[in-house]
C-alpha cells in the first residue's frame, strides 16, 4: 500500500465503496501518478501568483426578472425515485419507523 | 460523389431551402452510419426515430437542414445525455445545451450522439461504459478521445460535422488521429451551459470538422455570449469565414524547441515539420521560440483538472438523476451508488482529486499546480508578444493500438502533452491534418493563437488546407 495516500481515507472523502482489488489497484496508481507530479517541486514558485481561471473575470450581476418556467417539474421525471414533487431517498433519522 | 460524402459547406449548397433535399441528405446519411458504424461504434444513441424528433425548427437558418452529431457529454432536450457513464445511463435531459440551442436555431438537424471517454476521462475514447470506437483508418487502433466517436463519425463521413469537448486534448487529439479538423476555441468563446462539467476551468466545446471552411462556419454559430454561462466572454463574434485564405504573408510562426524534443514518433516530427516548410512557402515567417515550462502541463494538469473533476463529479449521488443502487440507508446508496456507477479511470481521477484537495496536500499539490499555471501562461504571454501562431505536432505519436494504454494511466496522459498547454492558458488552438504515417495513419499539426484570435487560426489553417492535398484521401471503409 501507499505510504502517501491513505486510500481508505480518501475514498470516504470521496464518497466511494472501493471493493478490496480496487483498493489496492488503485492506490499503485496514485502512487504512480503523484511521483510523475512531484516534479512540480523543482520549481521554486515562492513569487509566483496562482492562477485558478484563464481569463480575468468579475462577477456578473444583472437583475432579477420573472420567467415561465416548468424545469420543475421535468426534472422531477427522471428521478430515481420520487413521491409527489420531492425526490425521494432511504430514511435519513435512523432507528425511526 | 456519394451524398453522405459532403461537407457542411456543400451540404448547405445542395439543400439551400428545400426540405425535400434536407430528408434526402438525412436517409444518405442515416443509410452510411448503418453500413459503417457496427464495426466503428462512434454512435451511442442514434435513430432514425430519434433523427425524425430531432429535425428541429422549421428555420430556414444557415444550417437548414444540416444533420450534426453531438458528443454526448452535451445536453440535448429529450434525448438521453450520458457522457458514456453508467451513473448517467436512461437520463433524458429537460433541456439544451446553448450551442446546441444555437444549431437548432439555424435550422440544424441534432443527428445523433457521440462515443466518449467516461466524462470525457481519456485519449482513446476505451474508457466509455458502451464499447470502444475504433479508428476508420485502421479499426484495430484507437480514434483517439475523449471526442473520439465525434472524429471517428466525421471521418467516416457518418457524420456531417460534430461538436467535441476538449479539456486537455479532447478535440484536438482525435481529429489528429482520425485526420479531420478540430478546434478548441478560447475560454469563454463557447457558453458552457449545458456542457456536464469536468474542468471548469479547461472545459471548452468545439467543431469537428471535414475541411478548416466547416470549422470557421460551425464555430460562427456556436459562439457568443451568454448569460448563462457567467464565464463566457461578451466578446463580438467575427464572421470566422472572412479569415479564410490562401496565402499567410506576414504571418509569425513560432516553432517551440520544446514541442519537438524527446518522446516525438520520428515519423510525426517529420510531417510537421514538412507543414512548416509548406506554410513558409506560402509566406510565413518561422521563428524558433522556447517554452520552458511546457514540460510541466501534464504534471499541472493532473493536479488542476482532477481536483475540479473530483468537485464537478460530487453531484452524482443517486438522488436527483441517472443510476442509483438502491440500499437501507443514505450513506450506503451514496458510497455504493458511485462505486457501481463510475468506472475505472473516473475513480481514479476523483480519488486523485480528493487527494489533492485534501487537507494537508492543499498547498503541496492544488496550489502548487495553480502557480506553475501561471508560469505556463507566462510562456505564451512571452512567446506572443513576438509571433501571431505558434505550431507543433498536436500528439507526440500517430494512432495506438486499441488496448496499449489502457493499463498504463501516465503513459495515457502524457499522449495530451502538447495539447494541454492552450487548456490552461485558455488559448484557441486547432488540429489540422498534415499527413500520414508509413503505415497510412492520420498525422496533425496544431496551431495555437493568441485569446479570442481564431480569425488567425482560421487563415494559416485554410492556407494550408488549400496548398495539400491530404482531404482527398479517405479511410478505406
Amino acid at each position: 500500500m501507499s505510504d502517501k495516500v491513505n486510500i481508505d481515507q480518501i475514498a470516504e472523502l470521496a464518497r466511494l465503496n472501493l471493493k478490496p482489488e480496487e483498493r489496492l489497484a488503485l492506490s499503485k496508481d496514485l502512487d504512480e501518478i503523484l511521483a510523475y507530479v512531484d516534479q512540480l517541486q523543482e520549481l521554486n514558485t515562492d513569487q509566483v501568483e496562482p492562477t485558478s481561471h484563464p481569463l480575468a473575470l468579475e462577477n456578473v450581476f444583472r437583475q432579477d426578472s420573472v420567467a415561465k418556467c416548468d424545469v420543475g417539474d421535468r426534472v422531477l421525471e427522471h428521478a430515481p425515485k420520487r413521491e409527489e414533487k420531492y425526490f425521494k431517498v432511504p430514511k435519513v433519522i435512523e432507528g425511526q419507523s | 460523389m456519394e451524398l453522405f460524402r459532403s461537407t457542411l459547406k456543400s451540404a448547405q449548397e445542395f439543400i439551400g431551402t428545400d426540405s425535400s433535399k434536407r430528408d434526402q441528405l438525412i436517409d444518405a446519411l442515416a443509410r452510411r452510419v448503418e453500413t459503417v458504424d457496427p464495426r466503428l461504434k462512434a454512435y451511442i444513441h442514434f435513430s432514425r426515430k430519434g433523427i425524425e424528433a430531432h429535425k428541429g425548427s422549421k428555420s430556414r437558418g444557415l444550417l437548414f437542414g444540416i444533420p450534426i452529431s453531438i458528443k454526448d457529454n452535451i445536453t440535448t432536450s429529450g434525448w438521453e445525455t450520458t457522457c458514456a457513464s453508467n451513473i448517467l445511463r436512461g437520463f433524458v435531459p429537460p433541456y439544451d445545451a446553448t450551442p446546441v440551442r444555437k444549431l437548432r436555431e439555424a435550422g440544424a438537424v441534432i443527428f445523433g450522439k457521440c462515443n466518449m471517454d467516461e466524462f470525457a476521462f481519456g485519449s482513446s475514447c476505451e474508457t466509455s461504459c458502451f464499447y470502444p470506437t475504433r479508428n476508420p483508418w485502421n479499426l484495430d487502433c484507437v480514434p483517439g478521445g475523449s471526442s473520439g466517436g465525434s472524429a471517428a463519425a466525421v471521418a467516416s463521413d457518418a457524420a456531417i460535422a460534430a461538436l467535441g469537448t476538449d479539456t486537455g486534448g479532447s478535440i484536438r487529439q482525435p481529429a489528429s488521429f482520425c485526420g479531420v479538423v478540430g478546434l478548441k476555441p478560447t475560454y469563454g468563446r463557447v457558453s458552457r451551459y449545458g456542457l456536464i462539467a469536468f474542468g471548469s476551468s479547461l472545459d471548452q466545446i468545439g467543431p469537428i470538422t471535414k475541411t478548416v471552411e466547416d470549422c470557421a462556419i460551425l464555430l460562427g454559430v456556436i459562439s457568443g455570449h451568454d448569460e448563462r454561462d457567467s464565464t463566457s466572454a461578451e466578446i463580438a463574434v467575427p464572421d470566422y469565414t472572412k479569415f479564410l485564405a490562401k496565402d499567410v504573408k506576414g504571418v509569425k510562426i513560432g516553432i517551440p524547441k520544446e514541442y519537438f524534443a524527446k518522446g516525438l514518433n520520428p515519423e510525426v516530427e517529420r510531417t510537421v515539420k514538412r507543414a512548416v516548410e509548406v506554410l513558409r512557402d506560402l509566406g510565413a515567417s518561422c521563428v524558433d521560440v522556447r517554452m520552458p515550462y511546457s514540460k510541466y502541463a501534464v504534471a499541472v494538469y493532473y493536479v488542476v483538472a482532477v481536483a475540479e473533476a473530483s468537485s464537478n463529479l460530487g453531484r452524482f449521488d443517486g438522488v436527483q438523476y441517472g443510476f442509483r443502487h438502491e440500499t437501507k440507508s443514505l450513506r450506503e446508496m451514496y458510497f455504493e451508488t458511485r462505486d457501481r456507477g463510475f468506472g475505472n479511470e473516473a475513480k481514479r481521477r476523483i480519488l486523485l482529486g480528493t487527494f489533492v484537495l485534501s487537507a494537508g496536500y492543499y498547498d503541496a499539490y492544488y496550489l502548487k499546480g495553480l502557480k506553475v499555471r501561471t508560469l505556463i501562461k507566462k510562456d505564451f504571454d512571452e512567446v506572443f508578444q513576438n509571433v501571431d501562431l505558434i505550431l507543433g505536432p498536436t500528439s507526440p505519436t500517430p494512432p495506438f493500438k486499441i488496448g496499449e494504454k489502457l493499463d498504463d494511466p501516465l503513459a495515457m496522459y502524457l499522449s495530451d502533452i502538447y495539447t494541454i498547454p492552450a487548456n490552461l492558458a485558455g488559448i484557441p488552438a486547432m488540429s489540422v491534418p498534415c499527413g500520414f504515417s508509413s503505415d497510412g495513419l492520420p498525422v496533425g499539426m496544431q496551431l495555437m493563437a493568441k485569446a479570442f484570435d481564431e480569425g488567425t487560426l482560421f487563415r494559416a489553417a485554410s492556407a494550408y488546407e488549400l496548398a495539400t492535398k491530404w482531404r482527398e484521401k479517405r479511410p478505406p471503409l
